[in-house]
């Protein structure tokens, strides 16, 4: 039971952190369909800063600083996934293209970019595998806090997993925190809103879409990330990231366009992917009809809010919209 | 004072748009022509790069890859790339009526495999039990209300809630596929994989297996560009897309229209999921539709949901897709390749629509006189 629970954490967390970007990005009046892709460039770029780094060590751990090795691949996600929101918003914001279009070519663009550079990789480290293993790396993310072991349960369920996890739960709290309580949340959330009123108010519309879709692409970079190296153990085969990307989109309106939500939702999300291996006397074909459960409840939770219509738990009023300011 | 203080610090921008809409349309032609050939070149440099190969090797390469070696003609690659034009087009009419009332049909992938699922199923079912004639029909009349079925719940939930289509329609993709992989491990067996079928394939025609494909895609794209372009239902769907209010001033029951474009969007999904399954693969499997669900919408904005000009555009995603996969292939580079390729251009094309709906004005160097 306690793995079920640890391992529904750890397939959540990629959804959440695509969730929290997600919102960001959304909350700015953008609905950023190239999410999946962008999580992909997030996952291979942190991939190859931490193959160049490994190779640069020599591949021997005893050479590798801990800090670099869990910085380098953690900052070259972030940049990777940043500039394919700045694509995104470029595209979006300035040239005023149509965003679902966009964000669909940009997703085949990012999974094309992840595989590619996935597949050159393989190839160059000759492994008889369809796969590339960055377990050194892989152990260093995953460096569990003290106690974790000695505290039985309690120490497996909340200390034992990779610091990704735990930053993924933080920056979902701290969006949270910005979106309701700051000014700049305030006035990301005008944006979305009317952008016309905000441009009225004085606010950079253009500067706060190009922020929140870059800073959300970046958030969101770093779910692919932590599949790699925490859920995968730091081996990246192609394809194998799957529709997760997809799960985080949905994962935003079952959490409401509330990134605290998202937290609780994703590790639901997490417990239906993989009810079906913990679900005894199940056929394999049975497994994969419960294999369906996530989108189920997607629709059925959909439908929902849909029904509800309540103020609050709406979409931002100009999402998908372009805003051109001579237009009335 | 203040008015001096106005006048010191006048600053005027660089530039700034303004909206245009008097572009002529072979205008408006010639910068999306641009924008493809740029994106074109753009990736020919990209494989050359790569590959370290000459720009005309690149393009032949890419021409062999669709159509095969130039001095043997073969008409079997020549057909393979029509046969996936026109299932790509298939899908691209199937999703323009949803659409152009801007109902974002995301779900062509879910509709095209539960139509494709329909039509495998009679084929094994009643393969042995029916007459010719009979089977084909029912194949054809369960694979259109599956597609249909698929297609339509989303839309009731929408015309009735407001339901977000987008994610609701991405949603039934997965299920879809979920179905299939289990109706794979039934009929499969261990291998889950469904052996290639005898019974209940669509007829051959002038001794070519796609032929009949072609032709069938060909009218449907026709009959599409009537229906949008000269019935009342075309105009009503035309008249949703711009805005809804106004369609529900002028007496337009916008519930009804969105119910039953989704049908005939999903009926249409369904038989490029039967032309797949019953008249190209005679098998089913998950990746049957391959992504090209997406590709389509893709397709259909770069056809401006023009039917007509869907061919060309299907016709050229499909070439870039196979060019720039052989020139994958043939300097062994990975076949993602052509994914990288045809997101380029399309972000390209998609781009461009910028130059033709604004006009960039750039400040005037003469200043002008303030009296």
């Amino acid at each position: 039971m306690i793995g079920y629970i640890t391992r529904a954490i750890l397939l959540g967390v990629p959804m959440l952190f695509g969730a929290t970007g997600e919102i960001l990005t959304e909350k700015s009046g953008h609905l950023n369909l190239g999410i999946p892709g962008i999580m992909y460039v997030g996952a291979i770029s942190g991939v190859s800063g931490a193959f160049l780094y490994e190779n640069s060590c020599g591949n021997v751990v005893e050479n590798m600083n801990p800090f670099l090795a869990v910085f380098i691949p953690f900052i070259c996600a972030i940049l990777g996934s940043a500039v394919m929101g700045l694509i995104y918003s470029f595209f979006t914001v300035t040239l005023r293209a149509n965003q679902n279009v966009t964000g669909l070519a940009i997703t085949t663009f990012g999974i094309g970019l992840g595989n590619f550079f996935g597949a050159s990789l393989i190839k160059l480290v000759n492994s008889d595998m369809p796969s590339i293993a960055l377990s050194k790396t892989s152990n260093f993310f995953c460096t569990k806090l003290p106690f974790a072991d000695d505290l039985g349960w309690f120490g497996e369920l909340f200390l034992s997993f990779d610091f990704l996890t735990y930053l993924s739960v933080i920056i979902a709290i701290i969006a949270s925190f910005v979106l309701s309580k700051t000014r700049v949340g305030l006035n990301l959330r005008a944006v979305g809103e009317s952008p016309a009123t905000a441009d009225a108010a004085g606010i950079n519309v253009t500067k706060y879409k190009y922020f929140a879709t870059c800073i959300g692409s970046a958030v969101a970079g770093l779910g692919g990330l932590q599949y790699v190296m925490a859920y995968a153990n730091g081996c990246w085969s192609n394809d194998a990231f799957g529709d997760r990307g997809w799960m985080a989109i949905a994962l935003v309106i079952f959490a409401l366009w509330k990134p605290h939500f998202a937290i609780a939702g994703a590790f639901l999300f997490g417990a239906l992917c993989n009810a079906n291996n913990y679900l005894n006397g199940l056929g394999v074909e049975t497994q994969e009809l419960f294999k369906m459960l996530p989108y189920v409840v997607t629709i059925i939770v959909l439908i929902f809010t849909s029904m509800r219509k309540k103020r609050e738990h709406q979409p931002p009023a100009h999402l998908g919209l372009p805003y051109f300011r001579e237009e009335r | 004072m203040a008015e001096i203080k106005d006048k010191k610090h006048k600053r005027e921008p660089l530039f700034h748009l303004v909206k245009r809409d008097d572009m002529k349309w072979w205008a408006a032609w010639l910068i999306r022509i641009a924008a493809i050939l740029i994106g074109f070149f753009l990736v020919c440099f990209i494989s050359m790069a790569l590959t370290k190969e000459s720009l005309s090797s690149i393009i032949e390469t890419m021409y062999r890859g669709v159509f095969g070696r130039i001095e043997m003609g073969s008409t079997k690659m020549m057909w393979r790339y029509f046969q996936k034009t026109a299932i790509l087009l298939c899908l691209s009419i199937a999703v323009t009526p949803a659409f152009k009332m801007k109902f974002w049909n995301c779900g062509a992938e879910g509709q095209a495999l539960a139509g494709g699922l329909a039509a495998m199923i009679c084929m094994i079912e009643l393969g042995n039990v029916l007459p010719y004639p009979l089977l084909l029909l029912v194949i054809v009349l369960s694979s259109i209300v599956a597609g249909a079925v698929w297609g339509v719940i989303p839309a009731i939930f929408k015309a009735q809630y407001n339901t977000n289509e987008t994610l609701f329609t991405l949603m039934m993709n997965y299920v879809a596929t979920q179905i299939v992989k289990y109706y794979l491990y039934i009929k499969g067996g261990g291998s889950n994989k469904i052996n290639p079928v005898a019974e209940g394939n669509l007829p051959v025609i002038a001794n070519n297996e796609y032929m009949l494909n072609v032709i069938i895609v060909l009218v449907l794209t026709l009959l599409v560009f009537i229906y949008l372009k000269y019935s009342k239902h075309g105009y009503e769907i035309s008249v949703v897309g711009e805005s809804q209010n106004t369609a529900r001033y002028i007496g337009i029951n916008v519930k009804k229209v969105f119910i039953r474009t989704m049908i005939l969007s999903g009926a249409l999904c369904g038989i490029a999921g039967m032309l797949l399954v019953a008249g190209t693969d005679h098998s089913i499997d998950t990746n049957t539709v391959g992504g090209q669900g997406f590709t389509a919408i893709m397709v259909s904005w770069l056809g401006q949901f023009n039917p007509l000009v869907m061919i060309i555009m299907s016709a050229l995603v499909v070439f870039l897709n196979l060019g720039s996969a052989k020139v994958a292939d043939s300097c062994y580079l990975n076949s993602s390749y052509a994914d990288i390729a045809v997101g380029i251009v399309i972000l390209l094309v998609v781009g461009c629509e910028f130059f033709i709906r604004y006009q960039i004005k750039f400040r005037s160097t003469k200043k002008e006189v303030h009296v």
